[in-house]
């Protein structure tokens, strides 16, 4: 099992450990709803060294980019940050990642951790067949410890140990500077909904970067948080996870991420597969729902319509600040329409769900 | 970690104290723990009948299903009514305030098979 830089420093500080996508992961240290709730009322710090770091650069690093990503790369201005997807020919997802801009040749696509190495391939393979030439791929995912600060005080923690000014950092923006007299990019971006940050710096310094965030964040109730709540919370605001809302055989237009794919940029890897796939009608659509009644709705449970089987939750969790079931469900399309009542097997029952918006929270 | 000496305990991470002919169940401080939160809890109705090794509830955390197997046979009586609303009891008094129900042992000597705290705590520990 692959390790980060900052294994043992979640170990010392009890954290119960799990295999996660090949990484050995802190799944929760004080507990997954004291974990949330300190995120959404105070901040949280993630280690999230485990995710992947492509970086893409050269000549035809852009028109590269805009013919393997789904969403628009000429709207990203140099400092900006832009979530989009790779696609298959079939319009299926081959990952969800943010793609950093750093100068019109040179780009950072942060993809997901157990997707890294699939990526990387992918784009190799997309590099050798397509015309764009003159570019270089890397894989710099060894190269960077990456740390998630999350919360409504993040701004005010990282603030004491950074002379950066991040009242100029807009959401999805990011800079590059020191943080705790360690260089870094900071990015105005996260999977929480709160405000927050993702710092992305050289592995070595990853545990000193650690340690000064915990300390300087204390006195303002930063704690460290796990994948589990880092799951809650992202599930909270109707964000996709991969595996999950999109896989190989979901459309992002079927996900709710119509607003990542821009159909009318030009050609892209799975366009024709989507406008296709989009004449015809999609077959399925993702909902959000909230249990009417107590219980856990969780992946895989199937949902009912009139008595009638029409898909399956995709997500689905005990909200921590609702205490209420919540889920993403993939159901059929003319029912996803219409605003007839759901049901969710959770065991031999068959519990009421409701339309909810999103984001839940 | 609390392993009550006058309880007998279950493979299955299950505990039981027998008055006269009735057996009380909860799930054990290690099991609470290694759960994490608890957000829900289904118990069965009074008057329901197990068979021992039959699960008759179900414990959820947030990332986990649990179920809950019976440690004796018998009926149900009197069930925890306050667990639904509150499951994070399971988590603060597992012994005590999280007991889950009350059943009339069907067999007595079912009562044998059961660890005392010192097996079940040896047992934990080499798990």
């Amino acid at each position: 099992m692959r390790k980060t830089p900052l294994n043992q420093l979640h170990r010392d500080l009890g954290a119960r450990m799990v295999e996660f996508g090949g990484w050995d992961m802190p799944v929760q240290y004080s507990g997954v709803i004291n974990e949330h709730l300190a995120v959404r009322n105070a901040a949280g710090l993630f280690d999230v060294s485990h995710m992947g770091e492509i970086e893409v650069s050269g000549p035809q690093a852009f028109e590269f980019l805009q013919y393997a990503t789904t969403n628009d790369v000429s709207k990203l201005i140099d400092g900006q940050v832009q979530y989009t997807a790779l696609c298959y020919e079939s319009g299926g997802v081959v990952d969800d990642l943010t793609l950093y801009r750093f100068s019109a040749d040179r780009y950072l696509l942060c993809v997901n951790a157990a997707n890294t190495d699939k990526d990387f391939a992918w784009l190799q393979g997309l590099h050798r067949d397509s015309s764009f030439a003159d570019l270089t791929l890397v894989n710099r995912s060894d190269d960077y410890a990456q740390l998630a600060l999350q919360g409504p005080q993040a701004a005010a923690i990282l603030n004491k140990l950074t002379d950066v000014d991040l009242s100029a950092l807009k959401y999805y923006h990011f800079a590059i500077g020191p943080v705790a007299g360690i260089e870094m990019i900071i990015s105005r971006t996260g999977y929480t909904g709160e405000d927050g940050f993702e710092l992305y710096c050289s592995a070595a310094d990853g545990p000193a970067l650690w340690q000064q965030l915990l300390a300087a964040g204390a006195p303002l109730g930063l704690i460290p948080i796990g994948l589990g709540a880092r799951d809650t919370l992202r599930l909270e605001k109707g964000y996709a996870l991969y595996g999950h809302e999109i896989t190989a055989d979901i459309m992002p237009l079927e996900a709710r991420l119509a607003w990542i794919t821009k159909l009318n940029k030009g050609p892209f890897v799975g366009r024709e597969a989507m406008l296709n796939a989009k004449q015809a009608g999609l077959p399925r659509q993702l909902v959000a729902v909230k249990l009417a009644a107590a219980g856990v709705p969780r992946e895989g449970y199937p949902v009912f319509c009139d008595g009638k089987e029409v898909g399956y939750v995709a997500s689905g969790t005990m909200s921590p600040s609702l205490k209420q079931g919540i889920a993403l469900a993939l159901i059929d399309s003319a029912v996803a329409a219409s605003d007839a009542q759901l049901e969710i097997a959770i065991r031999q029952r068959h519990v009421p769900a409701d339309r909810a918006a999103l984001p839940f929270v | 970690m609390d392993f009550p000496e006058e309880l007998k305990y279950t493979e299955e991470h299950e505990w039981v104290l027998v008055e006269d002919d009735v057996a009380t169940i909860g799930i054990t401080d290690f099991a609470q723990e290694q759960l994490g939160d608890v957000v829900f809890v289904e118990l069965p109705e009074v008057g329901d009948r197990f068979d021992v090794g039959k699960s008759f509830g179900v414990v959820e955390s947030v990332k986990a299903v649990s179920d809950v197997y019976a440690p004796v046979s018998g009926e149900v009586v009197e069930i925890n009514e306050e667990l639904p609303d509150e499951p994070e009891i399971l988590n603060n008094s597992p012994y005590e305030d999280g007991w889950m129900v009350k059943i009339r042992l069907a067999d007595a000597a079912e009562l044998d098979d059961l660890m005392d705290a010192a097996a079940y705590q040896e047992f934990v520990e080499k798990d």
